[in-house]
């Protein structure tokens, strides 16, 4: 019981909207009608050297929503959320086509700062992957160091970072601990917390919870639903139950052996209950995949 | 479904938009004309001259150049970047301008020394004087053959065992072991010679063999060797060793025939990198060989020439054709190393795919 | 749930899992420990034969055969050793010697540090791979072709930039010149080390930058970060003790090395810390200039030397695998 409370009290300081600098306020206006494209992609396709991976991938993410991308392995889920934030292009041989707007601007025009596009479109991997040479205060920060960011007031956003990923009260008292003593669930809610400090609109999650337990995927779900409010959060997942639990759409992706394509997407309770599509009807009732 | 499939766009063609443009390729050539004229006109207007004076002022004027750049285009971290990787350019050129000079120095003054009856002759009736063409260093790759292989033939056994026992016994000496291969690896090539003179010449022998330069070079070889085999074997699966021992086998059968066979390739190359450590040491052998100048095929009696000690030989004695007979034998003795190392590489990067 | 109520019982004693190996695998271990241990077999012997030899030395020398610096055997009428007329000490090319190998350290070391960030981070990939064959090849260069080249093309390039140095960085303590004589000094000796150690320390340290973990340099690169940026924050910190490691083991190289010195470098037994004036020291070359010419006592002093040098070598050698081992727990 006594943890339940806990539980409670650390709700109500998450929705606090004054602690989120008026993102979430203007969010707010949107959520319910969905108003306001965070990202758009469009025709998107992509590449590992000859082959085709991507097949004209067009998606608009809306301010203030969650979206999954659900499907078997290997149909390019991954892929497709590497190019959103110019990640995709680290892989030798990779190549890709299409657009990526972000506030209206293709991403991939030529004189981009590609450092300011991962500022916006923040991300985090499959594995927890703090600085282990950090502590975890310095971890939170880093974005910031990194990218010679000038902030006022460095132990507030540390606080704010931390409790929006739901790990404050858990190392409030530790900050100063290296990153690498944290359990793997409390490393990947350090990691979502190091993406926050920048204040990025976008989130990249790439199956966040795959290397973790059911206790801390857990936590990390809720961490999910704090921050959507505030932001635009897209997240590749395995697991149908938690496409259901978190987003509000989703997008099927399949692959026949060639390229990827989307064959499905729909707010998530339609895509669950009736799919338009018998490849995703078979897919979400676990027929294969 | 049929309407959507028929009316599929057409795949466009793949790109790489994160590429240099050729607009931003300009810029950078544009940064480096501005670099080259402003050196220029430095060196010509202040009294700083010379050669190296072209290249500071050129980096100097490239890396503010390309600083300001970055800096009024994207900011503060761009600026530091773009500083940072004038450096790290730099660095490479540093460190590869004495390599380029070397190999040029080698085969510039060394193919003047070549003659075919280089590998056929020797060097018994010819004077530091004599002319280039007389004479050659067939004992000179006969000796560094035999002391070689005799130095391959006592370093294996010890280096292999030695990376054995640090990646299969894991015994309570492995820390110890690892740490007094490390230190042997530290050990002067000289200390080596001095060693085998205190150990075995002077008390036992009182006479120059090969034999004896062959044990200095086998101590020189013996870190190397286990070291590069304990590299090896650790990348021997561990999956592959508890099936071994899962099936049945002992550890002895397991590391014979299922651990070192999977590394063999890895444990040639740990051995050829052995040999070239070793075959251009020339301090144990102008102490320990007696450095002949015939041919001489018995590793435990008389003086045994060798390349390293041609080549010694050559530039002590100062005249000009001796001198050019030097770099001879170091053009041949770098072909032979390179050829050895190039092997190496070969054999451990097939190993790899 | 019932078992939490009830009282905990004792623990039972831990079992000792024990195995009798086969006759084969004792015959086995047996061999690959004694194989194992022959390094430490090795070291020992040198020690102990050089100290045979040098004993004689140390003992007519004492402690001056570290201290002093002046070195000349005096012969008696029957052609032997007078030992109480010869002078033996190694304190100049001791100090000669650490002269040459920090000066190779101090330059080989930042250039090695950014040819390998260069190599990890920055060559395109078509030919990055050609880059790392021709470094790891210099690697493999034996050290008389460094000798030669050294005393043929490096030393006049080598005289002209102490030429510089001299004009520009006179008041430098370390940069005066009482009398003009630029030849052969510490400074051309500390870089033919340098270039011969630069393959040394690049690769160690490239290894090490091409072993960070690919997740934190995406992590970094996700944040924002430049390249500049992700070599601070992830391949530095990850690499900094190996590149220490690879530092202190070129130490060890250059402190050990013979021919390359050899060449580039006049001997004088006075100690001189002006690095660029055309007198130096070092152990290891001076053993093999005395060697040839060398009387049975006085061979029996080089000895002494050797072992000095054996040692000092093997003590900076275990203070890399110190520092690696210590530092290499933080930061990985």
């Amino acid at each position: 019981m006594a943890e339940e409370n806990d539980k409670d009290k650390e709700m109500q300081t998450h929705t606090t909207p004054a602690s989120l600098s008026g993102i979430a306020s203007k969010a707010k206006q949107h959520s319910g009608n969905a108003l306001g494209v965070g990202l758009e992609a469009r025709g998107i396709h992509a590449w590992f050297g000859e082959k085709h991976v991507l097949n004209n991938i067009s998606l608009d993410f809306w301010a203030g929503t969650v979206t999954a991308l659900i499907g078997p392995s290997g149909c390019g889920k991954s892929t497709f959320i590497r190019t959103l934030n110019r990640m995709h292009e680290f892989i030798p041989g990779a190549a890709m086509a299409g657009e990526v707007l972000l506030d209206g601007k293709d991403i991939y025009a030529p004189g981009t700062d590609v450092t300011k596009i991962r500022l916006k479109v923040g991300m985090v991997f499959q594995k927890p992957n703090p600085f282990p040479s950090m502590t975890i205060a310095e971890n939170v920060l880093a974005g910031l160091k990194l990218a010679q960011l000038k902030v006022e007031n460095k132990d507030d956003l540390l606080q704010e970072c931390l409790e929006r990923a739901g790990l404050w009260t858990e190392v409030k008292d530790r900050l100063n601990a290296h990153g690498g003593s944290l359990s793997g669930g409390q490393q990947q809610r350090l990691c979502i917390a190091r993406s926050l400090a920048v204040r990025p609109e976008v989130l990249l999650m790439d199956e966040p919870c795959s290397a973790l337990d059911p206790g801390s995927t857990l936590k990390v779900e809720e961490t999910i639903a704090h921050l959507s409010s505030s932001m635009t959060i897209i997240i590749v997942t395995h697991n149908m139950q938690q496409a259901a639990r978190v987003s509000d759409y989703t997008a099927f992706f399949l692959s026949d052996g060639g390229p990827g394509e989307m064959v499905e997407l729909g707010p998530t309770s339609e895509i669950f209950s009736r799919p338009k599509d018998t490849r995703t009807e078979n897919y979400v009732t676990g027929r294969f995949g | 479904m049929s309407v959507i499939t028929t009316t599929k766009p057409a795949i466009p063609k793949p790109e790489k938009p994160w590429r240099q443009t050729p607009a931003q390729r300009l810029i950078t050539l544009g940064i480096f004309a501005l670099a080259g004229a402003a050196s220029y006109f430095i060196v010509a207007v202040t009294p700083v001259k010379g050669k190296l004076a072209y290249v500071a002022v050129f980096f100097i004027a490239f890396v503010t150049i390309d600083y300001l750049y970055a800096r009024i285009r994207q900011g503060k971290s761009a600026g530091a970047d773009s500083v940072f990787r004038g450096f790290v350019t730099m660095g490479i050129f540093i460190a590869v301008i004495p390599i380029i000079s070397i190999l040029y120095s080698v085969i510039s003054r060394g193919y003047k020394g070549l003659h075919w009856s280089l590998f056929t002759k020797d060097m018994h009736s010819t004077p530091p004087t004599g002319p280039i063409g007389q004479g050659g260093l067939l004992h000179a790759i006969i000796g560094t053959s035999l002391l070689v292989a005799v130095a391959l033939v006592i370093s294996v056994p010890i280096g292999i065992l030695t990376a054995i026992y640090m990646t299969e016994i894991k015994g309570r000496f492995s820390r110890p072991i690892k740490f007094l291969v490390q230190a042997m690896s530290g050990v002067p090539s000289i200390v080596a010679g001095l060693f085998i003179l205190a150990a075995i010449v002077y008390p036992l022998t009182k006479t120059f063999n090969s034999f004896e330069g062959s044990l200095a070079l086998g101590i020189l070889m013996i870190p190397t060797i286990a070291r590069t085999s304990e590299e090896v074997l650790l990348l021997v699966p561990q999956d592959l060793r508890e099936s071994g021992v899962a099936l049945g086998g002992t550890q002895w059968r397991t590391v014979a025939q299922i651990v070192l066979p999977a590394a063999r390739g890895g444990l040639v190359t740990a051995m050829i990198l052995g040999i070239a450590r070793v075959a251009g040491e020339t301090a144990p052998i102008v102490l320990l060989t007696g450095g002949g100048d015939t041919k001489n095929w018995n590793i435990f009696h008389g003086p045994m020439g060798s390349l390293p000690f041609y080549i010694w030989k050559g530039f002590a004695a100062g005249t000009n054709e001796s001198i050019t007979r030097a770099w001879a034998g170091i053009l041949v003795l770098l072909v032979m190393v390179l050829a050895l190392f190039i092997t190496a590489r070969f054999l451990s990067d097939r190993k790899k795919k | 749930m019932s078992s939490l109520l009830t009282p905990k019982a004792a623990l039972p004693p831990k079992r000792k899992i024990t195995t009798e190996p086969r006759l084969s695998d004792k015959i086995f271990r047996r061999v690959v420990t004694g194989g194992g241990l022959s390094s430490l077999l090795i070291l020992g012997l040198i020690f102990i034969f050089l100290l045979m030899q040098g004993l004689q030395t140390f003992k007519s020398q004492g402690i001056h055969f570290l201290t002093g610096s002046a070195w000349n055997a005096a012969v008696n009428d029957a052609n032997q050793i007078d030992l109480k007329n010869s002078h033996f000490g190694i304190a100049a090319m001791l100090i000669g010697t650490l002269i040459c190998a920090v000066i190779a350290i101090a330059v080989a070391v930042p250039i090695s540090v950014f040819s390998a960030l260069f190599l990890t981070f920055y060559v395109p990939n078509s030919l990055k791979k050609i880059m790392v064959a021709v470094i790891d090849l210099m690697a493999a260069f034996p050290s008389i072709l460094f000798g030669l080249w050294g005393f043929f093309v490096l030393e006049p390039i080598g005289e002209y930039w102490a030429k510089l140095l001299h004009k520009y960085f006179g008041w430098v303590p370390f940069f005066k010149m009482e009398a003009p004589f630029f030849s052969r000094s510490p400074f051309i000796a500390g870089l033919v080390l340098a270039i011969m150690i630069i393959p040394i320390v690049t690769s160690i340290s490239r290894e090490i930058f091409g072993q960070t973990p690919l997740d934190r340099i995406q992590a970094a690169y996700a944040l924002g970060a430049t390249r500049f940026g992700m070599i601070k924050a992830v391949a530095f910190p990850y690499a900094r003790s190996g590149i220490v490691g690879g530092a202190m083991l070129g130490l060890g190289r250059a402190m050990g090395e013979t021919v390359a010195v050899y060449t580039v470098l006049n001997i004088v037994y006075k100690i001189n810390w002006h690095v660029l004036i055309g007198a130096g020291g070092n152990v290891a070359s001076m053993i093999l200039l005395k060697f040839g010419e060398a009387t049975q006592g006085e061979v029996k002093a080089l000895m002494a030397a050797g072992l000095v040098l054996f040692v000092v070598t093997l003590i900076v050698n275990s203070l890399a695998d110190f520092i690696v081992a210590r530092s290499g727990k933080s930061g990985r």
